[in-house]
């Protein structure tokens, strides 16, 4: 493939180092071409390393770890006809924990060389040792084994990168007409793609390499009315996806038909971004004349696709240890689930409630080898049957509640972020027997069928929420009737799960996921993708959001 | 090398523009030197510094552009950063939204630096003042202290040359009761680091933190409320005054999709949205709350209205909006200034009969962006004042109020504070919707 290729067609980007912000997004602007670059061979990786872990070790460290990082992205951003702006980008340097008589320091730097390394790792001891007077509470790492020199890439059939910048490019203005083309009057789309090429050792004796792939196709079309002033958007009901381009070739077999009478399609590991854009024109439009919803008690059918950001705040977000023990007290805030409330033994749920937490799914943005303190990845449940039974931990945390290891799910945002604990994927459980999301609404006598992911709020110990989405049908005696507008959901956390009536079998799973989860100060994203299958949740407080300003 | 002075900056801009063959080329450079240190559960977390200068070339040939950033500053390297913005720029199609470079400008001079900034060890002390404090009385703080310098120069083969210097820190803390009953919250941002007081904010918090133990369920439903500067603006999220005056965009408004959308067509600029005591601002040479210069497209910034009594003053006009409407652009300004009263937040109360102190509002997202209806929660010290007094700490509430609704029902202005380089009163407003309760603490 010639370099013009990847070449051609970049260079809007006169905003480039002024794009709203967009954080965990490498800063250097490349040219495309750069991104197909190989890094640093591991032979000089393991050089590099080792020279930060010994001078850290020399200089009173107890522990140390190093994460040798090259974070390259593209973004795509276009609206109607034209292209807004192409960037690529890519960050290259080293992260360096240390830990000195039970506290930690951390020093960062770009320059990547032994003596660079071997000095940056100095700094964090120095750090290290400033804060003794303001620790309390000495570190404890659960141990770790180390693992020798390994590797893992996330299992992509195409690089996004390695894709034209003209191709992507083609493909979202063919998505943008489609929208303009079935009713929409404005749309804007964007292609995220993110690699992450990470080099982790440890003087646990790991040294590991990894090569992780994302992509994100998205849109949101909107549909105006100058004569009544009104407008209305649609988002697209693509995911962030642990995939590479493969995503976005249109496969039937990934694809499921929402329920009889709403026109809607969920998908699975592939997308059909024309197909979901020419009928986001068409909704977005509609969506101006739909009946506004009376609000009251319904029972809601959730399609993954808006069900997964519900999951996200209600159920992962409070399992986050460092939550549930205060660390984000000032910032993201704690958990209703604390120590004493899980002694309890109350009920989380209802019995159908089967939450598990992984970063090993095919497909989920979640998924690597190795998490970012050399731990390997693995499975393990959060809820069974409707009771919470663990949270999400990394090493300093397992002893808190008195476990012997971490659950891996420790990570960074860039080699210049210091690692700390981080949501993997959280996903509910299929139902286990038979049902069709046909079946699910047939037997619902008064509720709403919503689909796609919409405003959210939670408060911050995650009890009271609030969720709107992108599609909401009526359903009446087990039919679907006809769209609505202007619905949102208010529940409490534990009253929610309690009201949950049951799962669509594995048949309709899918992952729904997100990019930009925040947490941290300073502030750091991270992606995670939450599985589910349609759910049924009974009697669930609806209001209208409509108001006359 | 964090920090170039004015003189050093230009030089070093002033070379790389000479090895320009494009036709018009605009080179910037942006600096900073910051640290940070985390604290939770009366014990530190997290700290570490940061300190980075990086140069940025664009190039145009004809409508075409294309960007390269370094942060090397060699002469090999700084010759292959504008050879390589000009090969994407030769090879990047015509931009239909083309505005030529801005020439030569004159800028204000904001008192927006400090001359001395916290060293990792004073920041340590800042924490242990806050910690210490909450430790001796059984509380527990979680909090952060994050701040430095920046800089940020540019110039242009049209003739534009800007330099800007500016300190900020920022402190903010949240108090909880060991038994986790109770939580309080403080915030400030300075522009001299010599004025942030992390032992009077602390106390602040703590005492909001042991006020609201034993908090009592109230009905939801519509209250007068008071809304401490905390709960109306957020530097890092969306908030109640934020997503309105961060939204007076013209070219959203002209195509449709925005609350200042007019019937019809066209923006509602001229129209009176507002009570007529609403008047927001903003001015780079204020005192208080000092912005920047020039805006990222090195526009000079000045003082200019946003709403004046109610009235939609001006819109946002990008520079390629502004030509394609004729009328002129608008820098976009670093902070906003709303005007108040002189009373302090104490005296409101004293002053309200019935109604809900609120400190702090929490995960405000945008329900319907047609009314800028937004939904959120109160959050570490919400009160119920009586008679001019607080009577009692009451639960958490759940709102779903639209900022334009809430600047028509104002009822009282108290003193503009600092918050998030924005200057803002405690307003008191009548009828803020409450949705439901919350039993977060």
């Amino acid at each position: 493939m010639k370099r013009r290729d990847f070449v051609g067609l970049t260079g809007l980007a006169a905003g480039a180092l002024f794009l709203p912000s967009l954080p965990g997004f490498g800063h250097t602007p490349v040219d495309p071409a750069r991104l197909l670059e190989p890094g640093a061979d591991v032979i000089v990786k393991k050089r590099l390393a080792d020279a930060a872990l010994n001078a850290a070790k020399s200089a009173g460290a107890s522990y140390a770890d190093v994460r040798i990082g090259r974070y390259l992205n593209q973004y795509v951003f276009t609206r109607e006809k034209q292209v807004q702006n192409i960037v690529s980008t890519e960050s290259y340097g080293v992260g360096i924990r240390v830990l000195v008589n039970g506290c930690w320091g951390f020093a960062s730097t770009s320059v990547v060389t032994e003596a660079s390394l071997a000095a940056t790792a100095r700094v964090a001891v120095d750090i290290a040792k400033a804060d003794r007077i303001v620790q309390r509470e000495p570190v404890q790492l659960a141990p770790q084994q180390g693992y020798g020199e390994v590797s893992w890439k996330t299992p992509i059939q195409q690089s996004a990168f390695e894709v034209p910048v003209k191709q992507k490019v083609e493909l979202l203005l063919a998505a943008n007409a489609a929208a303009l083309d079935n009713g929409a009057n404005y749309i804007n789309s964007a292609l995220f793609q993110v690699n992450e090429q990470k080099y982790f050792a440890s003087t646990d004796g790991s040294y590991i390499d990894q090569d992780v792939h994302r992509l994100w196709p998205t849109f949101s079309a909107t549909a105006v009315d100058t004569k009544t002033g009104k407008f209305r958007s649609r988002s697209a009901l693509s995911s962030p996806v642990g995939l590479g381009f493969e995503y976005l070739t249109p496969s039937a077999a990934e694809q499921i038909a929402g329920p009889a009478g709403t026109n809607t399609v969920g998908y699975k590991l592939r997308y059909d971004l024309l197909a979901d854009a020419a009928l986001a024109g068409k909704q977005a439009k509609a969506k101006l004349s739909m009946k506004s919803v009376t609000p009251g008690k319904y029972d809601l059918v959730l399609d993954p696709g808006h069900l997964g950001l519900t999951i996200h705040e209600s159920v992962g977000h409070p399992t986050e240890l460092d939550r549930v023990l205060g660390y984000e007290a000032n910032f993201a805030g704690t958990s209703f689930a604390t120590l004493e409330w899980k002694a309890k033994n109350l009920p989380y749920g209802s019995q159908e409630v089967n939450i598990v937490a992984d970063k090993l799914q095919p497909g989920s943005v979640g998924a690597v080898g190795y998490d970012d303190e050399g731990v390997k990845t693995r499975e393990w449940d959060l809820i069974k049957e409707g009771k919470l039974v663990n949270y999400q931990k990394i090493r300093d945390q397992a002893h808190i509640v008195g476990q012997k290891e971490s659950d891996g799910c420790c990570y960074a945002q860039s080699w210049e972020d210091v690692q700390f604990q981080r949501m993997p994927n959280v996903s509910l459980r299929p139902g286990k027997a038979k049902l069709s999301v046909d079946e699910m609404v047939s037997k619902v006598d008064k509720g709403i069928y919503i689909a796609g992911a919409g405003s959210f709020s939670i408060d911050q110990q995650r009890y009271n929420f609030q969720f709107g989405g992108q599609l909401f049908f009526a359903i009446e005696k087990g039919k679907i009737t006809e769209p609505l507008e202007d619905v949102a959901y208010q529940s409490n956390t534990q009253e929610f799960w309690g009201a949950c009536a049951g799962s669509c079998d594995q048949s309709d799973y899918r992952l729904y996921g997100t990019f930009f989860d925040g947490k941290g100060q300073p502030a750091q994203v991270s992606s995670v993708s939450h599985g589910s299958a349609t759910t049924r949740f009974n009697g669930v407080n609806v209001i209208n959001t409509a108001r006359k300003v | 090398m964090a920090i170039l002075s004015k003189d050093e900056a230009q030089a070093l801009l002033k070379k790389v523009l000479s090895y320009s063959t494009a036709d018009e080329c605009e080179v910037s450079l942006n600096g900073r030197t910051t640290g940070n240190i985390r604290y939770a559960r009366n014990s530190v977390s997290t700290a570490g510094a940061a300190d980075s200068v990086s140069l940025a070339v664009e190039s145009r040939f004809g409508k075409r552009s294309g960007v390269a950033t370094c942060n090397e500053f060699d002469e090999a390297t700084l010759r292959r950063c504008v050879q390589r913005a000009e090969e994407i720029a030769r090879l990047a199609p015509e931009s239909p939204e083309y505005v030529p470079l801005l020439g030569p400008q004159t800028y204000l001079s904001p008192p927006s630096a400090a001359t001395t900034l916290l060293t990792a060890a004073t920041r340590a002390q800042a924490a242990a003042d806050s910690m210490n404090l909450c430790a001796a009385k059984k509380l527990t703080a979680a909090g952060f202290i994050d701040g430095g310098a920046r800089f940020q120069a540019m110039r242009n083969s049209k003739g534009l040359e800007a330099y800007q210097q500016s300190t900020n820190t920022d402190f903010s803390v949240t108090v909880r009761t060991a038994d986790g009953r109770g939580s309080g919250y403080a915030i400030a941002d300075v522009t001299d680091p010599a004025k942030l007081n992390t032992k009077v904010l602390t106390q602040r918090a703590a005492d909001k933190a042991l006020g609201s133990v034993n908090a009592k369920a109230i009905e939801p439903g519509k209250y007068t409320v008071i809304l401490e500067p905390a709960a109306l603006m957020d530097g890092g999220d969306l908030s109640l005054l934020g997503g309105l005056v961060y939204g007076l965009d013209a070219r959203s408004a002209d195509e449709g999709r925005s609350f200042l959308s007019k019937k019809g067509g066209g923006n509602r600029k001229g129209e009176k949205l507002f009570d007529e005591r609403v008047s927001i601002y903003s001015d780079p040479l204020n005192a208080e709350v000092p912005g920047n210069a020039f805006d990222n497209d090195g526009l000079p910034t000045k003082r200019m209205n946003w709403v004046e009594k109610g009235v939609v003053k001006n819109l946002y006009y990008s520079r390629f909006w502004a030509e394609k409407n004729k009328v002129a652009p608008t820098p976009f300004p670093s902070g906003f200034i709303m005007t108040g009263g002189t009373q302090s937040t104490a005296e409101l109360i004293k002053g309200t009969a019935k109604g809900i102190l609120v400190t702090r509002l929490w995960y405000i997202r945008e329900v319907d962006p047609q009314t800028l209806l937004y939904t959120g929660l109160t959050r570490d010290g919400t009160f119920y004042i009586e008679n001019g007094a607080i009577k009692f700490p009451i639960k958490n509430l759940r709102f779903n109020e639209s900022p334009i609704i809430m600047l028509n029902n104002v009822e009282a202005m108290g003193r503009p504070q600092r918050l998030a380089g924005c200057l803002i009163p405690p307003l008191k407003i009548r009828d803020f919707t409450f949705t439901s309760l919350s039993d977060a603490i």
